[in-house]
């Protein structure tokens, strides 16, 4: 035992023992887990939460001082990025300016004009302030040029030197252009951005109020025109600008002013996400979420997919946040942009793991203790486990050596990750995984008891608890689990699309969230909305209420470089009285000071104390990337702000008055710019409305014209229809109605119990004992071999089809057995007889003389029908083939005779002539050619001419019962309920005497089929009895392809060779009896087995190619086509696998009872049995074609058998009926 | 006549719904996976140049929309063409040598694939190496781990190589002829990494082309039988 096997095995036993224990203390371990995790993320609570929006701290102005770079001396409140100087400190001048009084004689215009204009005078004092020896422009922050994107700015912004902005920038600073200018509003709403915006805008930046509240408007109700002017300093200078201040106050004063100016406050901008830098994250995400949603959805074969998808999820998610907990716990602190790396981390740690344990676990037998399942289970993934984590922990390590910081803490991170992910996998995962199982056990034992009634109870599979490790599966990512396919019938594309639609509410959904979005974008973008609202809770919020600055005291500076610093301009505050035309003409002379009772009052509020709050957050940012200036990870400092009160007499306003004010800007100007300002929101919700209507409108002609009327009237229930119902989906629409129409074979007293087809013809066996033979083609009766007991009139269904059909024919007719004039066998003996027998007077009563229906040259020579009974009679009589292999017994002689009087001379009654063992009923049945064997529950093997009804041969070697035949060339194979299997061989003997006669030269290109002529003496030869070929009764055999399978309640399949009856391999796999096996011609075997799972195996080799889990109880039936395997189980679902990976293509929900009747007419159709009708499946979609019902009566009648010819017609066992089923394109296709 | 059976069977289902009939046929089959192909394709070219371009824009420029299409224009649909050929010739090839992808056909593996793809060359832009030889070497090995955890076949591998080094050879040409060029190249006139990059993007292409051809495979297989 080498040291990798050694180590395997104890990790397998390792983790079977963990399994035990998590399965056995569930609630202990969780609780225990919940702790872990909960202690790991503790140190999380220390971590900033993370965030895009700027940080706040505030300091007293008095005191301050330049916070040092390096050492973090006092802990105390000082956030960790308040170090080193600020990007620039802001010094903002609030200037509030009215006309007061107010008189009648003013224009609207001039609200804002003459307040504006004053904007110059301010800049002018401000750009000259001296204090001893420094002036602002030593001071100031000095900004080159724009970025090259905002070449449009160029006039607007300053460039090479302070940046100082103000509403003057409009008029580049310049008086003179300002009083040039006929239309103010115009000027500045000119570079006022279109549509929805999110960042500051250029009136935002200018007059650093925000749009609403600069009063620039001709309706504005207070008459008070705001504004800033804004300094940024690359220095503090405290004296500097404390005179400033005293001079702005003195020359300004605000007389009512009591705004606080003791606190600075610094603001610290996060690294700032933008829309170019959100796509590849969010498509990361996008990834994330898709490997996610793949994954989960493997889950299969639980009692709650959601609640383990959760868990699965909940796995991987805390164990990054342990991980991130540990790592700062040991003083790692995170600096990567978590964000980013997240995905990452899911995609690298996996959610592999807990998929494969679950499937892993749910693939253990069904009826084992809940803890050793999952024992189980972990064992035996515990290799794969081990092998994966090993692997990607020496990934990750490589990847640490790569010495790259961003690498290295990434693999820190991901090595920490792995490991508590692993940790939560195996306790909490696990013991989770535990509580569903045993909750579906629960659940499972009253939901299978129905459908199992009425079955032989499923064997209990042997309690093996294993210390080893069951054999690996090839490999841990075989099985895909998917959600079953759709149903969908046959639609047009369009339909789809449209029903598509309607099912999934897609339209409506979409609406919803556009117009959730829409209003959101709204709500924030209005500038009096939620923006300014958080901003002014944020700045209640706030600890550090801001020092409002005192009023001016006007010292006026020296202001040096005037090139784009800003001149005050003033903007005229519109006037919203109704008054403007008649006044416009009016010179209302009004004093400064107080005013009249319209006149505006000038107040300062504490709202006033940060302007700057009452912006987008992203105004600092905007404002200083115009100068290519980041300021993301960095702090600027905003110093107390200097308020200044402006006062202007009406002359005053009169006198700045452009001469257009006067004529434009009452009518034309006040009605234009006033909606184009304000009512382009409601331009916008009309807009909306609109489309909203012709939305509704739309849908509805599109409802009208797609759907009937009778729209969720027939409440159709899904999947399939009730009988009479034509197929329809639960939109009303149905599929045209189809020509397939069953054809019914009636017959049979009893359930029919077996049946047997070899293309032409079709035998059955219901429980009665009888035989029946038919033609697939047509439906015709041929044959009737009757148990004696209960035999029973023939004269039904199958002989009303012949009624009237030769009435030249004797009396008999109605009473001969149908002969099938299509049969070709029947044609090539025809001809032979007469040449023998026919001088023999006694034969002639039994000619049947069905002329009408043989071809003439058939007919030549005369009497031209053969009957087996007679030709054997007659053999035995003139002894005229010796080798009779076997003495033909006297009963069966008997019984020929009789079950030809039966069937054809007196249908009613007949006489038992001697005793026969007819209670012994017919347990197995095949057909091949013209020969029917039956294997009968005492053992005994018939074989039967099929046509015409008598017993060719008798073999009564055996006494087990025989449970299953396979017919092969000439050979039968029967497994006998002992677990013994015999071989036999039947031989023909033609006699000598009529080799002659047979073989017409055109019946050489007949091709050599199976058949037996009736005059052939047939004996059935034991040749090889395998005594044990298995321990417990062999329940399904099959035989193709030189090969027979059996399968046995030992477990274990054997595959023989037809010819020498040697047993070539023993497979073993299933944990279960063998309930079903599949060979074909081209060595393709599977089988399935009482624990659900399907075993595909080579031939060839003996080795076990996939092996998967479907069902939950025994699989019934399995077919194989060249790609997919198809399987049916006590589930009453029918699973389709894809041959070559073992992936679960789909399954299909099938009645209660019907689950083992299905049939692949070819490569792409599939038909399954229902409840009194059979449906077709397009193979490759998983779509239902059509449902096609048996019969006008019998409800409730299960189709639990059926069976496909080569005509592709389809039989199905329904009750005691049997039922052809054309597929009508076939035949099409084939005419 | 099981054979004709067989075949008819098939056109009488073929001739059933119009959905089955289109994916049937393999032409229009090739045409819906390449345009699948072309799309995620393009895709990824975008958000990926997005990344290369951000690495020198830290500012925060006002009209950031436009920066998302600030490649030329040619460059998205050379890649979704590129990554259609790729993800259609991967399933042939596989078909030729008749040795079928079976290594973790599902979809979720193929997403982490995908997020492994991306997250290359999220390092390739965004982290900041030593040196360009530690970034090429850093990221070559992540590309042979991609092509080891989600492909391993040898035919995928070559395919990687064949086209890496023929897309590294036809950037050469255009940065040669100044198409465009890159800020700092450290091999000839590109960078070091590109061919990594691009045997990652073959390997992402072909998993994905192999997993869609995995629907269709089964069909085209069973009309070849018949043919």
């Amino acid at each position: 035992m080498t040291v990798r096997e050694r180590l395997r095995q104890n990790i397998s036993a390792a983790f079977y023992r963990h399994g035990l224990l998590c399965a056995s203390y569930p609630v202990p371990i969780i609780l225990f887990t919940s702790a872990s995790i909960l202690t790991c993320c503790y140190p999380l609570l220390k971590l900033p939460l993370p965030g895009t929006g700027p940080v706040e701290f505030t300091t007293g102005v008095r005191d301050y001082s330049v916070p040092s770079h390096g050492t973090q001396g006092d802990l105390g409140e000082r956030p960790d990025w308040y170090r080193g100087p600020p990007v620039a400190y802001i010094q903002q001048v609030l200037v509030k300016a009215a006309v007061s009084p107010w008189d009648s004689s003013l224009v609207p215009v001039d609200v804002f004009r003459s307040p504006l204009g004053r904007v110059f005078s301010l800049l002018e004092e401000i750009r000259d302030h001296v204090y001893t020896d420094r002036s602002l422009e030593s001071l100031c922050l000095q900004v080159t040029d724009l970025l090259p994107g905002l070449r449009r700015m160029q006039s607007l912004l300053p460039e090479h030197g302070c940046l100082l902005v103000s509403p003057g920038n409009y008029w580049q600073n310049r008086r003179d252009m300002f009083d040039s200018d006929p239309d103010i509003l115009k000027t500045v709403h000119q570079h006022e951005p279109k549509g929805l915006h999110t960042s500051a805008t250029l009136k935002d930046l200018l007059f650093g109020v925000p749009g609403k509240s600069t009063g620039v408007s001709l309706y504005s109700k207070k008459r008070v025109v705001t504004y800033t002017i804004t300094i940024a300093l690359s220095s503090y200078d405290a004296r500097f600008v404390a005179s400033l201040r005293a001079r702005l106050k003195q020359l300004h004063p605000s007389t009512n002013c009591s705004l606080r100016e003791d606190h600075m406050v610094h603001v610290h901008f996060k690294e700032e996400i933008g829309i170019a830098e959100l796509i590849p994250l969010v498509t990361t995400y996008i990834i994330l979420f898709a490997y996610i949603y793949f994954s989960t959805r493997k889950i299969d074969m639980v009692k709650s997919k959601w609640g383990l998808a959760l868990a699965a999820v909940v796995t991987v998610l805390s164990s990054l946040l342990m991980s991130v907990g540990l790592c700062s716990l040991f003083g790692l602190t995170p600096t990567l942009n978590g964000g980013e790396i997240f995905p990452y981390l899911v995609v690298v740690i996996g959610l592999e793991n807990v998929l494969v344990l679950t499937k892993s676990v749910v693939s253990t037998p069904v009826d084992l203790e809940v803890k050793l399942r999952i024992a189980q289970g972990l064992s035996s993934e515990s290799w794969s486990i081990m092998k994966n984590m090993a692997t990607e922990l020496v990934i990750i390590l490589i990847g640490y050596f790569t010495l790259v910081p961003a690498i290295q803490e990434f693999c820190l991170f991901a090595v920490v990750g792995l490991v508590s992910d692993f940790f939560l996998q195996m306790f909490f995962f696990t013991t989770v995984l535990s509580i569903d199982i045993r909750r579906m056990e629960l659940a499972d034992l009253n939901r299978r008891l129905p459908a199992e009634a009425g079955m032989p109870p499923p064997k209990p599979g042997p309690l093996r608890p294993r210390e080893a490790p069951p054999p690996s599966r090839p490999s841990p990512h075989t099985i895909t689990l998917q959600a079953p396919a759709f149903r969908n019938l046959r639609l047009p594309k369009r339909l789809r699309v449209v029903y598509f639609l309607a099912r999934t509410r897609l339209a409506q959904r979409i609406i919803m969230v556009g117009t959730v979005i829409w209003i959101g974008i709204l709500v924030y973008t209005d500038p009096a909305g939620l923006r300014t609202y958080l901003a002014a809770q944020v700045s209640e919020q706030s600890p550090l209420g801001e020092a409002g600055l005192p009023p001016h005291l006007g010292v006026a500076p020296v202001f040096p470089g005037g090139d784009p610093t800003s001149t005050l301009n003033v903007l005229p505050a519109p006037e919203p009285t109704p008054l403007p035309e008649n006044q416009s003409q009016g010179h209302g002379e009004a004093r400064s000071g107080p005013a009249p009772l319209t006149s505006p009052q000038i107040t300062w509020g504490s709202e006033d104390e940060e302007v700057w709050r009452r912006l987008s957050f992203r105004y600092w940012p905007s404002l200083f990337s115009y100068y290519n200036i980041t300021l993301a990870k960095r702090y600027i400092s905003i110093l107390p702000v200097i308020p200044v009160t402006l006062h202007l007499s009406p002359q005053e306003a009169i006198e700045t008055r452009h001469p257009q004010d006067t004529q434009h800007a009452p009518r034309t100007s006040a009605k234009t710019t006033e909606l184009q300002a304000d009512l382009t929101l409601y331009k916008v919700a009309a807009l909306g409305l609109f489309a909203g209507v012709l939305l509704v409108l739309l849908l509805f002609c599109l409802y009208r014209v797609l759907c009937p009327r009778n729209y969720g009237q027939n409440g159709v229930q899904h999947g399939r229809r009730r009988r009479g119902d034509l197929p329809c989906d639960e939109y009303g629409y149905s599929p045209p109605v189809s020509e397939i129409s069953p054809l019914l074979l009636r017959g049979h007293s009893m359930d029919i119990e077996c049946l047997a087809n070899d293309g032409m013809l079709l035998a059955s066996c219901c429980l009665a004992g009888q035989i029946r033979v038919w033609d697939a083609q047509t439906g015709d009766c041929l044959t009737v071999i009757p148990n004696n007991g209960l035999r029973r009139s023939s004269s039904s269904g199958c002989w009303e089809h012949r009624d009237g059909w030769d009435p030249s024919s004797p009396a008999r007719n109605a009473s001969t057995p149908i002969m099938d004039n299509e049969h070709p066998l029947r044609r090539r003996t025809t001809p032979v007889r007469p040449a023998l027998f026919g001088d023999q007077p006694d034969l002639t009563p039994l000619i049947d003389t069905n002329f009408g229906e043989v071809p003439p040259s058939q007919m030549m020579p005369g009497c031209g029908f053969d009957f087996g009974e007679l030709v054997e009679r007659a053999y035995k009589e003139h002894e005229a083939s010796p080798p009779l292999p076997f003495p033909p017994s006297p009963p069966a002689a008997r019984q020929r005779r009789r079950s030809l009087g039966d069937q054809s001379v007196a249908p009613p009654e007949q006489v038992l002539l001697a005793p026969w063992d007819w209670d012994s009923s017919v347990w197995s049945m095949e057909l091949r050619g013209n020969l029917i064997a039956a294997g009968r529950s005492s053992g005994k093997l018939e074989l039967w001419d099929a046509v015409e009804g008598s017993l060719r041969c008798c073999n009564e070697d055996g006494s087990s019962g025989i449970t299953a035949l396979a017919f092969l060339n000439n050979r039968i194979v029967a497994a006998r309920l002992n677990g013994s299997l015999d071989f036999f061989t039947v031989d023909i003997h033609k006699p000598l005497g009529l080799l002659q006669y047979r073989g017409p030269p055109g019946r050489a290109s007949l091709p050599p089929s199976p058949c037996y002529s009736s005059e052939d003496v047939i004996s059935c030869q034991l040749t090889r009895s395998v005594q044990c070929a298995h321990q417990k009764p062999i329940t399904v055999l099959r035989a193709a392809a030189g090969r027979v399978v059996t399968g046995s309640q030992d477990h274990t399949v054997r595959v023989y060779r037809l010819e020498d009856s040697c047993c070539l391999f023993t497979l073993q796999g299933h944990a279960g009896g063998i309930t079903a096996i599949y060979i074909d011609q081209t060595m393709v075997l599977a089988s399935g087995g009482q624990d659900g799972a399907i075993c595909l195996w080579d031939v060839l080799t003996g080795s076990r190619v996939s092996h998967v889990y479907g069902h939950r109880g025994d699989v019934t039936s399995l077919v194989c086509t060249t790609s997919c395997v198809l399987s049916s189980g006590l589930d009453d679902l029918i699973c389709i696998w894809d041959r070559s990976t073992g992936i679960k293509l789909y399954s299909i929900q099938q009645e209660v009872g019907c689950g083992a009747s299905l049939g692949v007419i070819s490569e792409s159709l599939l038909v399954t049995g229902g409840q009194g009708c059979v449906s077709f499946w397009d193979l490759n979609y998983g779509d239902l074609l059509q449902t096609v019902y048996l019969g006008q009566s019998g409800e409730g009648q299960p189709v639990r058998q059926l069976l496909v010819l080569d005509n592709a017609a389809i039989v199905c066992d329904f009750g005691s009926e049997l039922s052809l089923v054309y597929v009508p394109s076939v035949l099409e296709k084939l005419d | 006549p099981g054979e004709s059976t067989l075949f008819s069977i098939g056109n009488g289902v073929a001739l059933r719904g119009p959905y089955i009939s289109m994916i049937t046929n393999h032409t229009t089959n090739l045409l819906i996976r390449g345009g699948m192909l072309f799309v995620v394709g393009v895709f990824l070219a975008l958000v990926l140049n997005l990344l290369q371009v951000q690495r020198n824009v830290t500012l925060f420029p006002p009209d950031v929309i436009s920066s998302v299409f600030s490649s030329a224009w040619w460059v998205p649909p050379c890649c979704g063409t590129a990554s259609a050929l790729i993800g259609l010739l991967y399933p042939c090839i596989d078909r030729h040598l008749g040795e079928p992808h079976k290594l973790k056909r599902e979809w979720s593996s193929v997403m982490r694939c995908v997020a492994v793809f991306v997250g290359i060359n999220h390092a390739s832009a965004k982290v900041d190496f030593a040196n360009n030889v530690q970034l090429s070497l850093t990221l070559a090995a992540l590309s042979v781990g991609l092509w080891w955890t989600f492909d391993r076949s040898r035919s995928g591998f070559g395919m990687g190589v064949a086209v890496a080094l023929l897309a590294t050879l036809a950037t050469q040409l255009l940065v040669y002829n100044g198409v465009f060029q890159y800020t700092s190249p450290d091999f000839l006139y590109i960078r070091s990494w590109l061919p990594c990059i691009f045997f990652a993007g073959v390997i992402t292409m072909g998993n994905i082309g192999r997993q869609l051809a995995l629907y269709e495979c089964k069909f085209v297989q069973e009309k070849i039988h018949q043919d």
